[in-house]
């Protein structure tokens, strides 16, 4: 109903209008619960992004091993007793059938016995083939322990890991799985004795590129990651903080100054991969710059990290009040003076939070990455920022390619190492920005 | 001489006259009346970069132009026919030049005679010395690679006296006429300016470094392949083009790369905006403070995982997921595939959430409070307030923002990589599997590298496509955004 | 509707003719831990303007916030006492606030357009509470508010253009029309006038002047010449207490306390 009020004159006092308030409250108690139900689905996601990571990867921290008594019989390792004269005989020597005798002897298994060798065979699929470069190293590292016998760790196959932790089915017909029935059989009696056990997986974060599940880690990703950040850092701090200063604090309102602001924040938002095409481009084929080399890598990385430090910085720089440059410039100081001894220090934990923020991107970043060839299968560990090297988040693409099951554990363990140390990052830059957050 | 010393040597002659220069600076005595300009300091760093600052760009700039200089020397006194060769050559010839330079270092007088005549194999004789060689060479090349060492040897030690020659001229120049009135903290903060200068035009330099590095990959792709059949093709199978003799027509066809690209990024968008959106405006409008310090950040966890870690939620998680829930919605056969537009524009979702809701969030709280009070004030419910008020005067932010999400969605790589597909497919059905420009980017350009074959340089006239469409997106969009907050400010 | 508190209220002796219309009683109002209203007791006639004067911070615009529960939409606020309107307590749970606002309608001290059309910015209350069921009946609400708020020979050629095109004067006066549209029995004005220029604010006045006749008035305002000249009573506010009200010449010419006297000859403000 129209309104009587508009013509009359003194008010009487009115009738409750109808302003439909039923239908109203629905239409907001409706609204309201989209809201929520889409932040809960957010919140939803996220937890089983997690959830599914952490269950898929935690038991990669753990690796079957066998310990064994390994008696290092100078017959088998020197058989013509050179060792005196040629140590590289030491390096060749047939190490693996060391461990399968060890285990042979423990099992029951009469080494000696032809009839044995399906047996053997069986027993030497047991435990991984990088115990062959377990023991050489054992042996090299002092030459004395031939002829006499320890106890050592060795890793286990990595099917058997897989059967171990109970990745494998074993009610699958025998011939179509990879762990035979007599291998299981043994496994139990090896665990019930405690000489087969779960350890922590120190070779996950050690190990090179390897085609063996069991003997690859991430040893190189990880040092080829810190070369990167190292470079990152060297290059884009200084470079973004000056740039920033001067966009800030000195430069003249005109064409080019704008021309640079545009310039920074389009850069902020240029797909990422385009950044690796310029990388290859320039890096390699134009500056010659050898490929997956992690210095490169944080080449690339800078450039991408950059105008995160730029936006940042500016920020931290507006957020200091025009009062503190008033009273510098007023007690006489130059304006160089003015922002290096007052703005600058005061801007600080902005400038280092947004740094933060910009090295936990170019950790996690990959696209750019696979262009300049970082998808190496790389086994050394690289001396050098010019030498070959992969990268967290590329290792983890290299294994999420990988058929076998025990990669799979090793993606989503890789996963979570990386998603740490992103924790880790960005609670620093948190607690930088709690601890030093000035209100002014 | 190696650049490392020499830097050393021309810092040490920085330090030095640092040094002296404040000494004395600082042993000035100034008139009655008169006072220091500048600090002892001022007039130490300014000799320092004096001494220190010309020397490093004169052996920079050496550096960057002596190789070109070098290699064109010993080129023109190759023999005519090898000069004449066509250019791609001369890059290979160039190499087997430098490592047989390498080589020749390690070779004895006597060894140097033989392999000058001919009479060894160069491959053999260099690979004894551990120096690896392509082909086994041509004995012209022998003297070639002794006068390319000569010369690279005179090039280092030349730079290296100019350098350091240079840097005690400069720390001369920097001590003479110190004194009281001599305006040494200026010029220190004159030089430091142009530093901060050039440091800005960084971002500058990137961009052009993007386009041009591109541009000149991409034109020489064209000269292979016709610009109609890359921008109008409908079929993407670049694997024939090798094979030459005409038949790389329609090969390269970009339709159905941006096809799946814009597909992917629409089912994504699909996706993100409206959770984004009303996330964003539950958490302007209803969110007490404490639930919004909570959830604020919480949703932004999404932003910082690497979308590696996407990649593979969706190529081991959702993408079997969906796969097997079509497959027991359909009884039998699924109609979504493990790789599908559905699957990677569903992760890329996700994804995306955090971008379309804290960037709605700020352009949402930008709008003045009085607008907001001025709707409730009459009576408006909230979800009122929001819809016919806020969301209005918003818009256009709004719609800037989401222009600025969409270009993050075509312009994603790992999670297409891992969960699309590879087959470049023309499909309105999103169970299927389709491709994408930077999926295509990646593999064109892992494995083994030709700069010369289209299918290396296919990925560059790629790269500038997905660049000129998310560089007209974002500055369109950075355009509204920038616009709609002068209206409010 | 009145209630028997109501009537009881008009009964009583008064100093004039006019009903209480909105009656506060211990009005105390908390931000957070910061008290910023002790104990107000006021009332609020019915067809008078009332002036809410004082220093800055002193709590007037927090009462007049008060009064169709505005404060509601900040986090920290707690208020408590009671406020009656027609003899309902407004801050009852059975009292919708929605509606509340409808018959207490608010001017706020920016003139706050919404970034539509004149037309739409005048429709926009009586399209939320769908108070026209035809567009020619929500035309004439336009027209007739247009018409009330005196501005409607200003606009009426361009109904249609933005609305924050308009003047800072027409912006307030459009402000008005806006809340008279929803045809509230109470409007609320925050310093209508502080945004505007001495001839933008002498056609605003006059409009007050000319609303007394169709609706009850609270004003908040800085300045005393014009708590003068538009208002029927006067309540002197001061860190957050009532100190004085009373008819507006009483208070000007004869002021209780020596506070309101300081103010009023500018001592202190």
């Amino acid at each position: 109903m129209t309104d009587l009020s508009l013509s009359e004159g003194k008010v009487a006092p009115r009738a409750r209008r109808d302003i439909g308030l039923r239908r109203r409250y629905a239409a907001e108690a409706r609204f309201r619960f989209y809201g929520i139900f889409a932040i809960a689905l957010g919140i939803f996601f996220l937890l089983a992004l997690l959830f599914t990571v952490f269950k898929g990867g935690y038991t990669a921290f753990w690796q079957t091993s066998i310990n064994l008594p390994i008696t290092f019989d100078a017959e088998t390792i020197d058989p013509d007793n050179k060792r005196a004269t040629d140590p590289g005989k030491l390096l060749t020597a047939n190490y693996t059938v060391l461990a399968r005798n060890a285990l042979a002897e423990k099992l029951g298994i009469d080494v000696e016995d032809k009839a044995n060798r399906a047996d053997l065979k069986l027993v030497s699929g047991l435990i991984s083939q990088g115990v062959r470069t377990q023991l050489r190293d054992i042996v090299v590292a002092d030459p004395s322990v031939i002829g006499t016998t320890r106890n050592v760790w060795v890793l286990a196959a990595a099917d058997v890991d897989s059967a171990h932790k109970g990745q494998i089915d074993l009610a699958v017909p025998e011939a179509r799985r990879k762990v035979k029935d007599q291998q299981v059989e043994w496994m139990n009696k090896l665990s019930q004795e405690g000489m087969m056990a779960e350890r922590f997986n120190s070779g996950l974060f050690t190990f090179g590129a390897s085609s063996r599940p069991e003997t690859s880690g991430m040893g190189v990703a990880l040092i080829g990651s810190l070369y990167m950040m190292l470079i990152v850092l060297v290059l884009s701090l200084p470079i973004g903080v000056a740039a920033s200063i001067y966009l800030e604090e000195f430069a003249p309102k005109n064409r080019m100054t704008d021309l640079i602001e545009v310039n920074i924040n389009n850069l902020a938002a240029v797909p990422s991969i385009v950044f690796g095409l310029l990388g290859l481009a320039v890096f390699i084929n134009f500056a010659g710059l050898p490929r997956s080399a992690s210095l490169v890598g944080g080449l690339v990385l800078t450039l991408m990290t950059l105008p995160t430090i730029i936006i940042a910085t500016r920020a931290a720089l507006k957020a200091v009040p025009p009062s503190i440059r008033s009273a510098a410039l007023g007690v006489g100081a130059s304006r160089m003076q003015m922002v290096f001894h007052h703005v600058l220090p005061l801007a600080a934990p902005g400038i280092l939070t947004g740094t933060i923020i910009g090295l936990a991107q170019a950790l996690g970043e990959t696209a750019p990455l696979l262009l300049i060839g970082m998808v190496a299968f790389v086994a050394n560990y690289p001396a050098t920022p010019m030498d070959p090297a992969t990268a967290l988040p590329v290792q983890i693409f290299m294994w999420a390619n990988e058929a076998e099951r025990a990669f799979v554990e090793r993606t989503s363990g890789a996963i979570i190492i990386l998603l740490l140390f992103l924790a880790a990052m960005n609670l620093a830059a948190i607690i930088l920005r709690r601890r030093f957050e000035r209100r002014w | 001489m190696s650049a490392a010393t020499v830097l050393l040597i021309v810092l040490a002659i920085g330090a030095a006259a640092f040094a002296v220069a404040y000494r004395r600076a600082a042993g000035l005595r100034p008139e009655a009346g008169q006072k220091l300009h500048s600090r002892a300091g001022y007039h130490g760093a300014y000799a320092f970069v004096m001494a220190v600052l010309p020397a490093i760009l004169f052996l920079a700039l050496w550096k960057a132009a002596s190789p070109a200089y070098v290699e064109n020397a010993v080129w023109n006194d190759l023999p005519e026919q090898v000069q004449t060769a066509p250019d791609s050559n001369k890059s290979l010839l160039m190499g087997m030049v430098t490592s047989i330079g390498d080589g020749v270092r390690r070779l004895s007088d006597a060894e140097l005679e033989q392999a000058k005549a001919g009479s060894v194999d160069l491959r053999e004789l260099f690979a004894a010395k551990g120096v690896a060689l392509a082909s086994s060479g041509e004995p012209y090349m022998v003297p070639a690679a002794v006068a390319y060492n000569e010369m690279t040897d005179a090039s280092v030690r030349y730079s290296g006296i100019g350098t350091i020659l240079l840097a005690l001229a400069g720390a001369v120049y920097g001590l003479t006429g110190i004194s009281v009135r001599r305006r040494a903290r200026n010029n220190v903060e004159r030089i430091m300016l142009w530093g901060l200068m050039a440091a800005s035009t960084i971002a500058i330099l990137t961009t052009i470094g993007i386009v041009l590095s591109m541009l000149f990959q991409t034109i020489s792709f064209f000269q292979s392949v016709p610009l109609s059949n890359f921008f109008f093709g409908t079929v993407w199978d670049p694997r024939f083009a090798a094979a030459g003799s005409g038949g790389t027509t329609g090969q390269f066809g970009l339709i159905p790369l941006l096809a799946g690209t814009l597909y992917i990024a629409l089912v994504a968008m699909l996706f993100a905006v409206p959770i984004g959106l009303f996330a964003a405006i539950y958490m302007a409008e209803y969110a007490s403070r404490r639930v919004r310090s909570i959830v604020k950040p919480v949703l932004e966890i999404l932003a910082g995982i690497p979308t590696i870690v996407y990649g593979i939620f969706a190529l081991a998680t959702v993408g079997p997921l969906l796969r097997d829930l079509s497959a027991a919605l359909a009884g039998g056969q699924p109609f979504i595939l493990a790789q599908s537009v559905l699957t990677a524009g569903l992760v890329m979702g996700i994804m995306l959430i955090p971008f379309v809701s804290s960037l709605s969030d700020d352009i949402i709280t930008a709008v003045p409070r009085a607008m907001h009070d001025g709707s409730l004030g009459l009576g408006a419910t909230r979800s009122e307030t929001m819809r016919r008020v806020i969301l209005p005067a918003a818009l256009p932010g709004i719609v800037g923002a989401l222009l600025l999400t969409a270009s993050r969605a075509i312009g994603e790589t790992m999670i297409v990589v891992l969960a699309a597909g590879v087959a470049a497919n023309l499909t309105i059905n999103p169970g299927e599997a389709m491709t994408t420009i930077t999926v295509k980017i990646v593999n064109q350009l892992t494995g083994d590298l030709e700069f010369t074959s289209p299918q290396t340089l296919v990925a560059f006239a790629l790269g500038i496509t997905l660049f000129a469409i998310t560089l007209a997106m974002n500055v369109f969009a950075l355009y509204i955004v920038r616009k709609y907050r002068e209206q409010y400010e | 509707m009145l209630t028997d508190v109501a009537m009881e209220q008009k009964l009583a002796p008064t100093q004039d003719q006019h009903m209480i219309k909105i009656q506060g009683q211990e009005v105390c109002v908390h931000y957070g831990e910061k008290q910023a209203l002790f104990s107000v007791n006021l009332d609020v006639r019915e067809n008078q303007v009332t002036a809410l004067i004082g220093p800055s911070g002193c709590g007037k615009s927090t009462f007049l916030r008060c009064l169709n529960r505005m404060n509601d939409t900040i986090d920290s606020a707690r208020v408590s006492g009671t406020i009656t309107l027609d003899g309902e307590n407004i801050y009852d749970k059975a009292i919708d606030v929605v509606e509340l606002r409808a018959r207490v309608g608010m001017v706020f001290q920016k003139p706050n357009p919404f970034p539509k059309s004149i037309y739409e910015n005048v429709a926009y209350g009586p399209r939320i509470h769908g108070l026209a069921k035809k567009k020619a009946d929500l035309d004439e609400i336009v027209e007739t508010s247009l018409k009330k708020a005196a501005i409607w020979n200003e606009v009426k050629d361009r109904l249609h253009e933005a609305g924050t095109g308009l003047s800072g004067g027409q912006q307030q006066r459009l402000c008005i029309a806006r809340a008279i549209a929803v045809s509230p029995e109470v409007i609320l004005m925050d310093e209508p006038c502080s945004a505007l220029d001495p001839i933008a604010t002498a056609r605003v006045e006059e409009l007050i002047d000319e609303l007394r006749q169709n609706y009850t008035i609270v004003i908040v305002t800085h300045s005393m010449q014009q708590a003068a000249r538009v208002s029927q009573r006067t309540a002197m506010f001061h860190l957050g207490y009532l100190v004085e009200e009373g008819d507006t010449d009483k208070m000007f010419t004869n002021p209780d306390d020596k506070r309101t006297q300081d103010y009023i000859t500018g001592r202190f403000g």
